[in-house]
Order: C-alpha cells, then sequence, then structure tokens
C-alpha cells in the first residue's frame, strides 16, 4: 500500500513538471523572434552603401547629431540586413548628441546645435548643448552612409566638394558636412562611394535641388533651360534636364558591378510642415481691430483702384480685414510693379500659398518696436522669403515632377533597381498619418512625431516608419523576408 | 479591529507584491482540484466563499480550511509589422485564503472567510511598445466575509455573509507614445492607492433536491472600491513641462463586479461525485477606467466596456480510499473584453483550465490539500482602439499569448 502511494505521488510530480515546462514558455505559432523565415532574395547585402543627403544622414532637428545618424534610415536597414547577410555599416558619426559645427574650434556660423523644445508654451528652441565636431578634425573611412546634409544632385560627382580648403572661398565649393569625412580632400560623393564596390545600395538625391528654393521662400532663380549647374546659385531651381544627365550617370555608375538598389524619389513640399504649419490667415482681429487696420489701408486700396491695372489684379490686390481670422499681408514679387506710384507690390495670402515656419515667430510682432501700426503680417508685409507663393510653388511642384519623372524612368530601365515612391507616402502621412501597429504618425510639426523640430526632416521615428517602407520594396523587388522595426520604440522630439 | 486591520495589512502586502489576473479563481485547494467548481458541493468550509447556503450542512462541528496557492501567469505580445516583441516578467503570486466554520446546531452556522477573488500583476518590461498603455500594474483585494448557515427545512438552507474589502493598487505607464527629455527618457506617471475599503456581500441558497443531487445558486455583489486623494508621481518628466506635471493626488473608481453562480453536484456513486457550476460574472460594470488628476494634468478616460461573461465549469471527484481523494476539472473562461478594447493591462482572452488534485487525510482531524492548475488563453490577434494622444485615435495592436499554471497547497482541520 505505501509502495503503491508512493508510485502515485511520483506519477503526480511527473505530470505537473511536465505542466509547468510546457507552461513555463508559450510560442506564438509565427513568432516574430524566430529568424529562420528571413532571406536576401535575389539582394546582396553584403556591402550596403547609402548615398544622398540630409535625409540619408539621419539629419534632424536642424542639424546632425549622433543619435539622429544612429536612427537614419540606412542604420536602420543595415541593422535589418545584418540578420541576412549583410555586412558592417560605418557611418561618420559626430563627436556628440549635441550637433552644429566648429571649423578649427570656432563656430560654423549656420551650423547651429540641434533644436528641442522648452519653454512655456513650448517652442523649438536651439539646445543648450555647445558643439564640438570640429569639421578640420577628418574622420577616416570609408563609410557607408554617404548622406551629405545640403547636397543636391549635382553636387555627388562634384570633386573637391570635401576640400578643407574649398570652405573658404566665396562662393563655397565645399560642403562642411562632406570634408570632415572625404576619403581624400578631391574625392568625389561618388567616388569615395564607388571605391567601396557596393553590392546594394540606396539613392535617395535631388530633394534639395528644389527645397532649397523653397525654403528660401523663392528668393532664387527657377533655372528652367541652363542646363550648367557651376552657374547656379545656392538657392536656385535646378535645370530637369541637368538633373536628368546628373542622375543617370551616377546611377550608371553604382550599377556598373552588377550592384542592386533602392532609389527613392522626392516628397512634395505640400507634405512638408515647414510649408504647411503656419496657416495663410494667421491674423485673429475683432470688429475694432479690422476697422482701424482697413482704414489703415484705405489709402493703398484707393490707388490700386485708380491705377488702371486689370480687375482680377485689383481685387487680388484690394487689403481688406473682418473680425475673425485675417489672411496675411505679404510682399509678391509677380504682382505689376507700381513703384513709381508709391504703391508697394503686396496682397493679401491665400490658401494657396506657403507661409514659411520660421516667419510664424515674427507674424504678429511689431516691425518697429513700440509702433502697432507696423505688426508684421498686417502693416508691415512679410517680405519674399517669408513666403512660398502660389506661383513659385507651382514652379518646384513642376520641377520635382520632372525629377520623379526621370527617376522612375531610371529605376524601370533596369531590374536590378527598386523604385520607392516616397512623395506618394510623404503624402499619405500628411493626408490620414501612418499607423505602424502601435501608433500614429502625422506631419503636425512638433506633436505629430514624423517630422523633426527643423519642419523638414523626420525624426528617428520618421526614419524607422521609412526604412519599414522602404523593406516592403525591397521584399517585393527582390524577393527578400525581412523583419521590420518598432517605430515605436524610436524618438520623436524632445524637450528640454 | 485592531487586529483585524493588522491582517489585512498583510494580506495586502502580500498579494500587491504577488497577485495574476483581475479575477484570480483560486479560492479553495479542493474546488481547485475540480475545475474551481463548489456552489452545489458540501465538501469543506470553502463554502463559505463558494455558497454561504452550504455552511450549515457541512459533516464537522468545527472546522478550519486554508490553502496557498503558488501562481505564475505569463504573457507575451508581438507584432509582426513593426517586428515588436515583448513578455511579461512572470514572478510567483502567492493568493491566500483562510475559512472557519462553526455549527452551533443542526439548522445554525457561522463562519469567517479571508479570500482574494480579484488581482492581477502584469509587469511589462518597461518602455515596451504598449508602455504609454501600461508599464506594469499590481492589484490587489481582499475580502473578509463573516457568514451565517441556516437550515429553512429538509431540502433547503441559506447562507449570508456582508464582506468587507481592503483593495490597493499600483500602476505606472508611459505619458505617451513619444514625450521623452531631452535625453531621450521617457516620462511616466505612477500612480499608487492603498487600503481603500469598501463593502459588498455573498449570499447562497442550497437545496438537495434527491439523496445523491444538489442543486446551488450563489450571487457575490459588486464591489466599488473608490480610491479618493491617492498619489500620482511623474518622473523623468522634462524641465519645460514640470509645471503641469508635478506630483499630485488622483480619484478613481474601480469596479470588482458581481457574479452570479448556479450549478449542480451529483454523486454517480457513493465514492464519485460530479459537479458543474456556471458563472456568470457581471463585468459590463466596467465600462471605463478615468483617472482625475488633482492639479492640472488632464484627465485620463480610458474606455473598457467589458461585457458580461460565463465560465463554465466541470469538475468530478473520487474517493479511492479512507485517504486519498482525487480530483480533476475543466473549464471554459470567456474572456470580458470585446475585440478592439484589448488593452495589455489585462491580457486575458479566452481560456481554458486544466485542474488536479488530491486531499490525503492523514488523521480523523488532518487533511492536506494539493491542486495543481494549467490555464491557456488562446492565441489573440487584438487591438486597443481607444487610446488618444494630440486628438489623433492611436490604436495599439499585435498578438498576445498568455497562459498561467498554480501549486496549491492546504489544510484542513476539523475538531
Amino acid at each position: 500500500m505505501k509502495a503503491k502511494t508512493q508510485h502515485l505521488r511520483n506519477v503526480a510530480c511527473i505530470a505537473a513538471l511536465t505542466g509547468v515546462l510546457a507552461a513555463c514558455d508559450p510560442e506564438f505559432n509565427n513568432p516574430v523572434t524566430d529568424n529562420s523565415s528571413l532571406s536576401a532574395g535575389t539582394a546582396d547585402f553584403s556591402r550596403f552603401v547609402a548615398l544622398g543627403d540630409s535625409l540619408t544622414a539621419g539629419f534632424a532637428d536642424g542639424t546632425v547629431y549622433t543619435h539622429g545618424q544612429e536612427n537614419s534610415f540606412p542604420a536602420i536597414l543595415a541593422q535589418q540586413f545584418a540578420a541576412v547577410g549583410g555586412g558592417a555599416f560605418t557611418q561618420p558619426l559626430m563627436a556628440d548628441n549635441n550637433g552644429g559645427l566648429l571649423l578649427s574650434g570656432n563656430p560654423l556660423p549656420g551650423f547651429d546645435q540641434r533644436l528641442v523644445l522648452s519653454g512655456s508654451p513650448l517652442a523649438p528652441t536651439l539646445s543648450s548643448g555647445t558643439p564640438t565636431t570640429d569639421v578640420a578634425n577628418i574622420l577616416t573611412g570609408p563609410f557607408n552612409n554617404m548622406g551629405v546634409p545640403g547636397a543636391k544632385s549635382f553636387h555627388l560627382g562634384a570633386d573637391g566638394y570635401g576640400n578643407l580648403a574649398g570652405l573658404l572661398t566665396v562662393p563655397a565649393t565645399a560642403n562642411p558636412f562632406f570634408v570632415r569625412f572625404a576619403g581624400a580632400p578631391n574625392n568625389s560623393m561618388v567616388t569615395d562611394t564607388l571605391t567601396q564596390v557596393p553590392t546594394f545600395f540606396t539613392l535617395w538625391i535631388g530633394n534639395n535641388d528644389t527645397v532649397s528654393y523653397a525654403t528660401a521662400g523663392g528668393t532664387g532663380v527657377d533655372q528652367l533651360g541652363n542646363t550648367n549647374p557651376a552657374t547656379y546659385g545656392a538657392s536656385d531651381l535646378t535645370d530637369p534636364t541637368a538633373f536628368a544627365g546628373v542622375y543617370s550617370g551616377i546611377v550608371t555608375a553604382l550599377t556598373a558591378n552588377g550592384a542592386k538598389g533602392v532609389l527613392i524619389n522626392l516628397p512634395d513640399v505640400t507634405s512638408i510642415p515647414y510649408f504647411t504649419t503656419v496657416p495663410f490667415n494667421a491674423i485673429p482681429m475683432d470688429a475694432d481691430t479690422a476697422a482701424a487696420s482697413n482704414a489703415a489701408f484705405a489709402a493703398y486700396n484707393g490707388g490700386i483702384a485708380g491705377a488702371g491695372l486689370p480687375a482680377a489684379e485689383v481685387a487680388q490686390r484690394t487689403i481688406t480685414f473682418a473680425a475673425g481670422q485675417n489672411a496675411l499681408v505679404i510682399e509678391d514679387e509677380s504682382l505689376t510693379d507700381l513703384s513709381g506710384f508709391g504703391l508697394p507690390s503686396i496682397r493679401q495670402a491665400t490658401a494657396a500659398d506657403f507661409v514659411l515656419l520660421p516667419s510664424s515667430s515674427k507674424i504678429g510682432t511689431e516691425a518697429t518696436p513700440g509702433n502697432p501700426a507696423t505688426v508684421w503680417g498686417v502693416g508691415t508685409a512679410l517680405v519674399d522669403g517669408d513666403v512660398l507663393t502660389e506661383a513659385e510653388a507651382a514652379l518646384v511642384t513642376a520641377a520635382n515632377d520632372a525629377f520623379n519623372t526621370t527617376i522612375a524612368n531610371v529605376a524601370n530601365a533596369n531590374p536590378d533597381l527598386a523604385l520607392f515612391d516616397a512623395k506618394a507616402e510623404l503624402a499619405r502621412l500628411a493626408s490620414e498619418g501612418i499607423n505602424y501597429g502601435s501608433g500614429i504618425i502625422t506631419t503636425t510639426f512638433a506633436t505629430g512625431g514624423g517630422f523633426s523640430l527643423d519642419g523638414v526632416h523626420p525624426t528617428a521615428r520618421g526614419y524607422a516608419v521609412v526604412a519599414n517602407l522602404i523593406m516592403d520594396t525591397i521584399e517585393s523587388s527582390f524577393g527578400a523576408t525581412l523583419r521590420r522595426v518598432d517605430p515605436g520604440s524610436y524618438t520623436t522630439t524632445f524637450i528640454e | 479591529m485592531n487586529k483585524v486591520l493588522v491582517v489585512t495589512t498583510l494580506f495586502c502586502a502580500s498579494t500587491l507584491v504577488h497577485a495574476g489576473g483581475y479575477r484570480v479563481s483560486l479560492q479553495g485547494q479542493r474546488a481547485q482540484g475540480m475545475g474551481h467548481t463548489g456552489v452545489a458541493l458540501t465538501d469543506s468550509a470553502e463554502s463559505i466563499f463558494f455558497n454561504p447556503g452550504s455552511t450549515v450542512l457541512l459533516d464537522d462541528d468545527k472546522e478550519f480550511i486554508g490553502g496557498l496557492n503558488l501562481l505564475s501567469a505569463t504573457a507575451k505580445y508581438q507584432n509582426v509589422n513593426t517586428g515588436a516583441s515583448a513578455e511579461t516578467d512572470s514572478g510567483i503570486a502567492t493568493p491566500l485564503n483562510l475559512y472557519y466554520n462553526s455549527k452551533v446546531s443542526d439548522s445554525l452556522s457561522w463562519g469567517l472567510g479571508i479570500y482574494t477573488p480579484y488581482g492581477s500583476s502584469v509587469k511589462w518590461p518597461t518602455d515596451w511598445a504598449g508602455s504609454h498603455l501600461v508599464n506594469e500594474i499590481e492589484l490587489a483585494s481582499v475580502f473578509i466575509q463573516p457568514t451565517l448557515g441556516y437550515r429553512v427545512s429538509d431540502t433547503v438552507s441559506l447562507g449570508f455573509g456582508p464582506t468587507l474589502v481592503v483593495g490597493g493598487v499600483e500602476f505606472n505607464r508611459n505619458l505617451s507614445t513619444s514625450l521623452v527629455d531631452e535625453n531621450g527618457n521617457r516620462a511616466n506617471v505612477t500612480l499608487e492607492a492603498s487600503e481603500v475599503t469598501s463593502y459588498g456581500y455573498n449570499i447562497g441558497l442550497l437545496a438537495t433536491a434527491t439523496d445523491r443531487l444538489n442543486v446551488g445558486i450563489n450571487y457575490r455583489s459588486k464591489v466599488d472600491l473608490e480610491a479618493r486623494g491617492e498619489s500620482a508621481t511623474f518622473q523623468n518628466v522634462p524641465a519645460s513641462l514640470q509645471g503641469t506635471f508635478s506630483n499630485t493626488t488622483f480619484d478613481a473608481d474601480l469596479v470588482l463586479p458581481a457574479e452570479l453562480t448556479v450549478g449542480l453536484a451529483y454523486e454517480l456513486t457513493d465514492k464519485m461525485t460530479f459537479a458543474f457550476d456556471v458563472n456568470r460574472t457581471y463585468w459590463s460594470d466596467y465600462e471605463e477606467l478615468r483617472i482625475d488628476f488633482a492639479n492640472a494634468v488632464p484627465t485620463s478616460v480610458n474606455p473598457r466596456n467589458y461585457q458580461d461573461a460565463n465560465t463554465v465549469r466541470l469538475g468530478l471527484s473520487y474517493e479511492r480510499d479512507p485517504k486519498w481523494t482525487l480530483r480533476g476539472g475543466y473549464y471554459i473562461d470567456k474572456t470580458p473584453v470585446r475585440d478592439g478594447y484589448f488593452a495589455p493591462e489585462t491580457p486575458r482572452p479566452d481560456s481554458t483550465g486544466f485542474t488536479f488534485g488530491a486531499s490525503y487525510q492523514r488523521s480523523p482531524k488532518l487533511a492536506l490539500d494539493f491542486s495543481f492548475l494549467y490555464l491557456r488563453f488562446l492565441e489573440t490577434d487584438n487591438s486597443y482602439d481607444f487610446y488618444v494622444e494630440n486628438n489623433t485615435t492611436t490604436p495599439f495592436e499585435g498578438t498576445y499569448l498568455s497562459n498561467a499554471y498554480n501549486f496549491g497547497f492546504g489544510l484542513k482541520y476539523t475538531y
């Protein structure tokens, strides 16, 4: 009897222990952590190089800083490629998380530290951190991340774009971000890329060919018809024919050794919060203020009415205010020049104009402090550089569409190339947001999670979403199976 | 009264550290072995919980029975679209129960029960994918129930007990999906409420329909735990926002829903008893989790919209010999959580439970009880669709897989 009891106890113990082991670790039917289903397909990620501009570099919050670089879309891709034969991915890391550049110990003007949200109410402010990254401290490569902020299409093949001496010429012929890590002073970005004999690449270039014109409020020149980029100013709009020649030349060089790659097209400015955040009718007024403002513009309106202009332009230029939200008064150099009559080329903005993000800090303030008649956007018109007008935006869109046609044609001509439609994805982000499963990013400035505080570049989370979407493209074009990243685990904006 | 407070404080302390599942069906070792049935059983003083109507029918004049559980629950999350995955830290929880019953006469009995039917311990990795909904939660409640049993007739008996409930909760979540300080540390809030007291009751009826068949019905009332002026503390809040997110107090209500049980027990043979219970838990009283902060921090409203849910339980006991009784059971527990309301603080889809138990009658007065439970939750793809951030509804989706197992030990002493 005792033996039997003992036996029973053993059986019970074994049954219980088996139950525990089974219970300890429940397993999903398709565990997301299972690597065996991943594959590179027909792609070879052993030497991956990303060539491009700030969007490739991981630029965010107005600068390059290490956290942004570590979360650049190519760095995220490389981290996922590692599971399917991807090699090391080296980046020209900045010295700190502050961003900003020094040249031989002195702050380089125009290259400030990063923006953070600060104050009450929260507003973008330069971080209190001090830049310590010195351009003269040249890094030893090669570097897989060949993203250089500010680079336009024709800069990629430009010899000397990374030459320290070129920073001091007027105009400068070098880019401080490339100076930091160029393989040799006179190497071009393409040369430094080809030296690495990439087996796989991403190319995202051409953004600055339109964006530098757009962010300057269209103060540059539309170079349509001028195919010689050497004659362009910094804020000019690149000619589509020039772009096409440069672009296909770069792709031919990159694919010469049989490398496969993803070409990324160019988002429209209408998807970017830098252009869409400040409303055209940003001026609130009560009835009394509106009446006073109307009185102040009565002489101007009378002058316009009597200047012999076509009725449409008279209507366009007549300035009126009413109780409620009122359209900003802006300069528009495309209007008929009436300066001879003492009448400025001004009108009120419409929903088709894009008021640039930086002007939000001056709208409503007094141009001449203490003089309420000089309020920016009312008594004092916003200047040309504050607004991308409807006509200027149309030029940007036309150029961008032409560039995107080139990119699509080049991609379609070679089966080794995939096309990632960034323009469509950013349009989706702007119109409805992107739900990544554990959250949503939108283009709402500062709080939407998609765009960093410079209003032009994504947050780390935005770059993670981009990387996931590029992986979709790589899977469908090259038969790969890749693991995605969780955008929710990446940062958005930082608050001080 | 002081002693009662000390006891409850001790219970709270132990269950705060270790508890499992919002409704934890571990209220008796003997019931546990039979699939947690018991509304129509007259086996032990566990009836104080399962059906006070049975207490007057117990065999022994004075009986103490108590049990200790070692419960381990694990939940996993993954999202195939984002590659995110996480697993809860499954510590060992130790829900306790103690019952004492004393018969004054053949028609009257009194007793006292202390048990912990509601609790939860879910600890996800800090800053995991769903950290804006919950990082971790510890919920505990202790019910103290003095009880009277009364035999109305040869076939019908009744029982009633008011319950004093003492509960506590500790809850931490991140303030949003993205709020970080300059160094990237995620801002979060911890809510702590302790020794929140409330009242309820437990009432039951047992009918001995035939020599072999008992039918029971039991109702345990809803208990509203109303936390008032409890502590809310904020961590990693950026300096610019510390004016708004300053440490404060909060008010919140938590409902411990009512439960109706009907069931029967049938003696198949002199040695074998079959039990069948159906619980209906009135979860629809849990509409939302609303946290009102005393300062300017916006009120946090989290819709739950639970639905009433049934649990069907089967149990069998077999008196193998005068010393050993063996038990087995099975149950199907339907989730109260509707699709789209699946919040990771309670990762509980439909589940099935398998239980085993045994009692060893060591002496005429002392018996030792053992039980084992394996609770298997179905793998579920679900989401919580009611989190709003920056005026944008931000769903949290994924696949969940959970399980739990429990070892129970107890003893019964009669005199």
